[in-house]
């Protein structure tokens, strides 16, 4: 167990080049702000 | 591990909020909480420029050999595990076609208003010509361009917006009619929404926006006070009283409403500046009129309106954002917790890299409608002649300007490729860069600043809700 550590949230940006993309998301108008809809 | 050519000031970020000491890896968008060994060993990494022998060495006359050894292997797993310590991604470009792929609207239904608001963008309503409404015939065709510039897109997005939309209801009513319509035919769907100033937001509108599943973003800067020293009426009396009112109405027949901007929603949207630096007041007393769905924006000012920030403001704002951060925590599943917009960060289901790349899609995927039919990069563009990329009836769009709002990325903007928040502000406001350093590719400063202090309040959220 880690004992320094803790990880919040364990992402991975490049992933989503692949299942990201489609462009059905809302127009943010900060795009961090926004959720993916797929 | 070798990270002596790893770049830890445009690839990592670590600061203390709250207690908690916070780590952000930017590439691949992962939180942690360190303890302090672990933060103290980053930190020696980066002032040793990733030299991870040395680093273990300092920690250890500090910790001890064993606990050195227990940090360096955890941040050894966590970059195994592409959590820490990874490489940008580099530019990829949006697999969208070259054309512009028009799919959100701001339809400019009224350039007129109301209330004559200090520090209005449209210059009171008007953008600086001529006080005017447009006609269902300008607002038709701008439905039809935007259900056939979206081409593949089924969601399509129509806001109304102004000036103030509401003086201009009965072409709302029958844009909103035509667009379902019309929509339907081409196997598509519309989201609309509208920007009031709740003057008008009477019994009858609201009915129709409930009806109609309309989003609805109402303006209110928060206390009295505050309020009506920037939002009058022409005759220059306070608009508080009638406003809040009617958006307590408004709000108190409203079901859970996502904080994402998802589905049907609603957000109280205040302005704040140089006036009320401590605008967390101001947010708290919106929470208290019952309005759960809070956002709050530094003012888009000129340096010389008096309402302006000035030097010194930012460690103001900073600490009202923190204050604010605090509330927000302490309210948590109370009757009295509220949703601050900025303050949304969904890390795990956040924005697919294409998206925070492609920014808010000014000029490119969103385009903003005048009255009389002109194309504009966004709202806060319209009045600015150099930058009418078309119109409705042509159907044409600009593509150069398309392709220079495009390439506007944090790829291309010196001042981004190296900062922590660039995979989640996208490269700012492209009209900010253009009315501060009239270049859309040179951020507007203090909006930065602002950004990052909102970002990291998020994240310390983050933590905050996970370990206590």
């Amino acid at each position: 167990m880690p004992k320094h550590i803790v990880t919040i949230t364990k992402a991975n940006l490049k992933d989503t080049v692949k299942t990201g993309g489609c462009g059905e998301c809302q127009t943010s108008c900060t795009v961090g702000n926004q959720v993916c809809v797929k | 591990m070798d990270l002596r050519s790893y770049d830890f000031g445009a690839n990592l970020h670590w600061f203390e909020q709250g207690g908690q000491r916070i780590v952000l890896d930017v590439n691949s968008g992962s939180l942690h909480a360190f303890d302090l060994p672990a933060r103290e060993a980053l930190q020696r990494l980066a002032e040793c420029g990733g030299d991870w022998e040395r680093a273990i060495l300092l920690i250890a006359a500090k910790y001890g050999q064993m606990e050195a050894e227990e940090v360096f292997l955890e941040l050894e797993q966590l970059a195994e595990a592409e959590s820490l310590f990874t490489a940008d991604p580099g530019f990829v470009a949006p697999a969208y076609p070259r054309e512009p792929v028009i799919k959100a609207i701001c339809l400019h239904v009224a350039h007129d208003c109301n209330l004559r608001c200090e520090y209005c963008f449209a210059g009171t309503g008007d953008f600086g010509g001529e006080r005017s409404l447009m006609s269902s015939e300008v607002g038709k065709q701008a439905i039809r361009f935007v259900l056939e510039k979206s081409r593949h897109r089924r969601h399509c997005e129509v806001d109304f917006f102004g000036g103030e939309p509401l003086v201009n209801f009965r072409v709302v009513k029958e844009l909103v009619e035509f667009g379902r319509q019309e929509a339907a035919k081409a196997g598509k769907t519309i989201k609309f929404t509208l920007t009031t100033n709740a003057v008008l937001l009477n019994r009858q509108v609201r009915d129709f926006l409930a009806e109609n599943d309309i989003s609805v973003v109402l303006s209110l800067d928060g206390r009295p006070e505050v309020n009506d020293r920037m939002r009058p009426y022409a005759d220059g009396s306070g608009s508080y009283q009638e406003v809040a009112g009617n958006i307590k109405e408004f709000v108190s027949a409203q079901q859970n409403p996502s904080p994402y901007a998802v589905g049907t929603y609603y957000y109280v949207r205040g302005t704040y500046t140089h006036n009320n630096l401590d605008f967390d007041r101001d947010v708290l007393h919106m929470a208290g009129l019952g309005c759960k769905q809070v956002s709050v924006e530094p003012v888009v000012a000129a340096p010389d309106d008096p309402y302006a920030f000035r030097e010194g403001d930012l460690p103001v704002l900073a600490d009202s954002y923190d204050r604010l951060a605090d509330a927000y925590l302490a309210r948590r599943n109370t009757s009295e917790e509220f949703n601050f917009f900025h303050f949304n960060l969904e890390l795990g289901k956040g924005p697919c890299l294409p998206k925070r790349l492609s920014g808010c899609g000014a000029g490119h995927e969103y385009l903003a409608v005048s009255p009389d039919g002109s194309l504009y990069p966004c709202h806060q563009f319209v009045g600015k002649e150099e930058f009418k990329v078309g119109d409705v009836f042509s159907g044409k769009v600009d593509a150069a300007m398309a392709e220079k709002f495009r390439s506007a990325h944090v790829y291309n903007k010196p001042e981004c490729t190296k900062c922590w928040a660039r995979f989640f502000c996208s490269g700012g406001c492209h009209a900010a860069a253009y009315n501060f350093n009239a270049d859309i590719l040179k951020p507007y400063r203090l909006g930065c600043e602002l950004q990052r202090k909102r970002l990291e309040c998020a994240m310390y959220i983050k933590v905050k809700e996970a370990v206590g």
